[in-house]
């Protein structure tokens, strides 16, 4: 009974036999995944094998034709509430063109109304203050990522979920961004990162998806990649399970 | 619901479209006032812009701004916010907009000029002509994701409404004018909320003499209390239920 409970709470996020048809292109194909609270889980995989898709279906963003998406126990479709406990960083980031950078962090706090004291790391790091006059539509794509970083991590989420979180940024920023990512990390937070950038991932991550035309590949942690594939980098991990992977299919 | 209504209401003021609008509303009522001597021939004139101005501003206007506002709507999303409340937000921000600019452009001239039933009257359809049409806007901007082709609903769906369906009405009237048509024609002004808006404010006007018989028919059925509250509810129709579709089509879409 205690067990049960212990891994009722520990298990954030769970999905099950998910499907997903944009037309007649089947993007997502029964995927099946669970996350648990404290991991930090790179999804991975080559362009258009579902990643955003996956994520943006447990937002609420994409609805599923079929399978479900729970969020602590609870399914998540036609719910709203559990995203005050989510910060989501999109890939690429589009506010309305002429609301300017402050006005937007004003309209978000206003909407999420939360009583908890503001986590103003980024906001400091990035010098957002700076900014706050600038309009949404004059801004570089780097600048956007600095807001949407900022208004992710801004509500101290339960939740993280990063789609190409560096894409974009400077090296500093993105040291910045890095070093943020793991003192949430070690606040025991879920954070889910999508990213091509695998020696970006190094020190951050305790698990691995990988994805594959719409498949879950595998899912496994760090130690278990690397001790089957006796690589001590990610990258080269990933690359080693990929070759080994190929060649049934070759003639 | 109250905060996304005020964020859009804010954002509408500040793009100075509906406040230009405002102003030649307010324009072309106080010119034609002026211009005519006499009240009724003013009345018409204003009958024709909110026939024809009023729907053409409302569902372009009304569309445009939805497809500008998909940033928004996603940003939104990703926050705790129910889709619904993004939706019906919107619609309110933006109906009350255009409402409110018809009321101030429209409205004060006409109660000045003729504060009688009539006017009354031409203030409460041109505020429920202006939602309808912002209702088919909606309507129109989530059956395509194409902003152009959307756009390009929206002008059809004016054009069918304030000039095609009146030809075929015409039409219809001409080729079957030998048989007892009268009261279908009465439920074919149903299918159009700017005919019922017309001829609503045409039995007002008393110059529904010169609609001969069929004009009788129409005094019948719409001179009386059971009529107006029916052709009332049907032109309230009009903007819930194109609303209520696009609603659901809103929930069930993917961003």
């Amino acid at each position: 009974m205690w067990i049960c409970e212990k891994i009722c709470v520990l298990i954030m996020i769970e999905i099950k036999s998910l499907n997903k048809k944009f037309g007649k292109l089947q993007i997502l194909k029964d995927v099946s995944v669970s996350c648990k609270k404290g991991e930090c889980i790179a999804l991975i995989g080559p362009n258009g094998c579902g990643k955003t898709t996956l994520i943006k279906s447990f937002l609420g963003m994409v609805i599923p034709d079929s399978g479900s998406v729970e969020f602590e126990g609870k399914s998540v479709l036609g719910e709203f509430q559990y995203r005050d406990r989510i910060g989501y960083m999109p890939q690429i980031g589009r506010y309305p063109d002429n609301m300017t950078i402050g006005q937007v962090i004003e309209m978000i706090k206003e909407i999420r109304q939360s009583d908890e004291t503001l986590d103003k790391d980024l906001y400091e790091a990035f010098k957002i203050e700076e900014l706050s006059d600038k309009k949404m539509r004059t801004l570089s794509g780097g600048t956007t990522q600095k807001v949407s970083a900022t208004l992710a991590f801004m509500f101290n989420p339960d939740v993280l979920i990063l789609d190409e979180p560096t894409a974009g940024l400077d090296p500093l920023a993105s040291e910045l961004l890095k070093e943020k990512i793991i003192k949430e990390k070690e606040k025991g937070k879920l954070i889910l990162i999508t990213s091509h950038l695998l020696s970006e991932l190094d020190d951050l991550i305790t698990e691995i998806i990988f994805m594959q035309e719409g498949n879950i590949h595998f899912h496994k942690t760090v130690e278990q990649l690397k001790a089957e594939t006796g690589e001590q980098k990610i990258s080269k991990a990933i690359a080693y399970v990929l070759k080994n992977n190929q060649k049934p299919n070759e003639p | 619901m109250n905060k996304i209504v005020k964020i859009i209401f804010l954002d509408i003021l500040k793009n100075k479209i509906v406040l230009a609008y405002m102003l030649m509303l307010a324009v072309l009522s106080w010119s034609s006032f002026a211009l005519e001597d006499n009240t009724a021939k003013g009345l018409l004139t204003i009958l024709n812009v909110i026939l024809f101005t009023v729907p053409l501003v409302s569902v372009l206007f009304a569309t445009i701004y939805i497809y500008n506002s998909t940033e928004f709507i996603e940003l939104l999303l990703s926050q705790p916010v129910k889709r619904k409340k993004i939706w019906v937000g919107l619609f309110t921000g933006l109906s009350l907009s255009l409402v409110i600019a018809f009321l101030l452009g429209s409205g004060i001239p006409l109660l000045i000029y003729s504060a009688d039933s009539v006017g009354f009257m031409m203030i409460v359809v041109g505020c429920l002509i202006s939602v309808v049409f912002a209702a088919l806007a909606f309507l129109s901007s989530i059956l395509t994701r194409d902003k152009a082709k959307g756009i390009g609903i929206s002008i059809m769906l004016w054009l069918y409404f304030a000039l095609i369906f009146d030809g075929i009405v015409l039409f219809l009237l001409f080729q079957l004018s030998d048989y007892p048509i009268e009261n279908a024609m009465v439920g074919l002004t149903a299918l159009s909320p700017i005919d019922l808006a017309r001829i609503q404010i045409l039995l007002h006007l008393d110059v529904s003499a010169m609609m001969g018989y069929t004009g009788a028919i129409f005094r019948d059925f719409f001179g009386t209390t059971m009529g107006l509250v029916a052709s009332f509810l049907l032109l309230c129709l009009w903007a819930f239920i194109p609303f209520m579709i696009s609603l659901k089509k809103f929930k069930k879409k993917d961003l």
